[in-house]
């Protein structure tokens, strides 16, 4: 470890590419911590908004107008604003709505202060949830669309309830149908949890801006940046494509 | 079955106590439109138990919507039908029970692509009687024998030609065990060496005395193993009998016709 340490420092003396975050253990440690934000933000939006799409499109099929109604503008809402409007939205307009009195007692005296209830994390869980949990809605939306009518009726033919039929048909053929889009999107949203730098998330890139901006290593960090995100979009890609295959139906959907 | 049931259903329904010497699909004055098109007006046919009908017809003459009108996949709007006494079209219809006793095979097959052979037949067992996993799978297997398909157990149905597709579908809804079996067309998807396979597995049901309506574009099936023919046309029955009368001699024009097109 010394010897890779010793390197980089020397590579930085020799050509002047400073790479701090690998040589210095403050810098990797906030590097680090970073990323750690990022995979944690990313992989809790994921199954949040997974859940949302899939909830939102059984809503979409209820027979009350309402549910419907009521999905499909959040749909409306959250697919033409822009993520970052969201995202201030969620934490400068909420935000101070949800505020909670911490009381602190120094010696004699008791200060009573108002702090947020939910941090800046929170509020971007929630705000980019919401954001790819509205297209997850469309495209899981598209997949149980896509599943045929004459297979619907096979299965009321055999005397299945709706709830059975769309658990055990439905569902698992829409899925099949629908992982594609699904990928994509999900890969959008990796990428789409940058915005969270916006309301000082300690994500990579807020992260990387504090080295950047102490250690002044721009053009370094703005690289290196760059091949992280390659390397976290591709681990998901290759676990989505794994689990495509794995699902994948002999002479079905091609 | 519980005494006090059986003495409710009398008196709500009298219909209820039904014997086997009385129709067991009963279908009186049917009228389905959809929209402003009227696809039947006015179908009456009796089917009496372990009776093979089949319905034969130009397409577009409310063949197959007649059939789904017998398992309520359709409703209709005036008329009445019975399975073993129990009027189908009334608004708070027991649909499990009526499609315990009415299985139904379709022209693609409609097999659920995510499930293979064996899980096909024992989805419903399953998941709509709650029987026992493995007595399920032990009947499943059997039909699956039935139908000539052991060794294919685990296969998908995408692995599967459209005459083994289509028998799958046959064990897919004897698994429910039907007391009234239709079949919408099943032989019209398929290519004429495969026709065969499947015809002889109805032949089968039908020499061991299951109720069977066949929607059917086969003259020679329909004539050799049907008890009683109807032809329709434009949402009427023209004209019915038995196989040997109704081919020789068809009195109704249309019959006629539509028989000298395809005899």
């Amino acid at each position: 470890m010394d010897g890779i340490e010793a390197w980089f420092l020397d590579l930085y003396h020799t050509t002047g590419i400073n790479l701090t975050i690998v040589y210095d253990a403050f810098d990797r440690e906030r590097f680090l911590r970073g990323l750690l934000n990022t995979v944690v933000l990313s992989v809790i939006c994921l199954v949040f908004s997974v859940i949302i799409g899939i909830l939102g499109a059984w809503l979409l099929g209820a027979r009350q107008a309402i549910p419907r109604r009521f999905v499909q503008a959040y749909v409306q809402f959250f697919r033409n604003t822009p993520p970052l409007v969201q995202m201030y939205f969620f934490f400068f307009a909420l935000g101070p709505l949800f505020m909670t009195t911490v009381e602190r007692q120094v010696g004699q005296m008791v200060f009573v202060s108002e702090t947020p209830l939910l941090t800046s994390f929170h509020w971007a869980v929630i705000s980019l949830s919401f954001f790819a949990g509205a297209f997850n809605v469309e495209i899981f939306r598209s997949g149980i669309e896509a599943v045929p009518r004459s297979t619907i009726e096979a299965a009321e033919a055999l005397g299945m309830s709706r709830w059975q039929i769309y658990l055990d048909v439905i569902l698992p053929l829409a899925f099949r149908i629908c992982l594609p889009a699904l990928n994509n999107n999900l890969v959008n949203l990796v990428k789409t949890t940058t915005l969270a730098y916006a309301i000082a998330v300690p994500e990579l890139l807020y992260m990387s801006n504090q080295i950047w901006s102490d250690s002044v290593n721009v053009p370094e960090m703005m690289t290196v940046l760059l091949f992280v995100y390659v390397g976290l979009v591709a681990i998901l890609v290759f676990a989505m494509q794994r689990w495509e295959r794995a699902m994948k139906l002999p002479g079905f959907g091609t | 079955m519980a005494q006090p049931v059986l003495a409710k259903e009398t008196v709500d329904q009298p219909e209820a106590a039904w014997t086997p010497d009385r129709p067991i699909v009963e279908i009186t004055d049917v009228h389905k439109a959809f929209g402003p098109v009227e696809v039947l007006k006015g179908v009456s046919l009796d089917v009496m138990k372990g009776d093979v009908v089949c319905i034969i017809g130009p397409s577009g003459s409310g063949k197959s919507t007649l059939l789904r009108c017998i398992n309520a996949l359709v409703d209709i709007q005036k008329g009445s039908i019975r399975v073993e006494g129990q009027e189908v079209h009334v608004p708070k219809l027991d649909k499990l029970a009526l499609r315990k006793k009415v299985g139904m095979v379709f022209q693609q097959y409609n097999l659920f692509p995510h499930k293979t052979a064996l899980d096909n037949v024992m989805m419903a067992p399953l998941k709509v009687l709650k029987q026992d996993r493995r007595d399920v799978e032990g009947r499943a297997r059997e039909l699956l024998a039935k139908v000539r398909l052991t060794g294919k157990e685990a296969s998908y149905p995408g692995e599967l030609s459209g005459g083994q597709q289509q028998r799958v579908a046959i064990a897919r809804s004897l698994a429910m065990g039907p007391d009234v079996m239709l079949f919408d067309e099943v032989t019209a998807a398929l290519d004429p060496e495969t026709v065969k396979e499947v015809l002889v597995t109805i032949r089968q049901l039908a020499e061991e005395g299951m109720t069977c309506m066949l929607v059917t574009h086969e003259m020679g099936f329909a004539r050799e193993i049907a008890d009683h023919i109807y032809f329709t046309d434009h949402g009427r029955i023209v004209e019915h009998g038995p196989p040997a009368e109704f081919f020789q001699n068809a009195q109704d024009p249309r019959t006629k016709e539509f028989l000298s097109q395809i005899l």
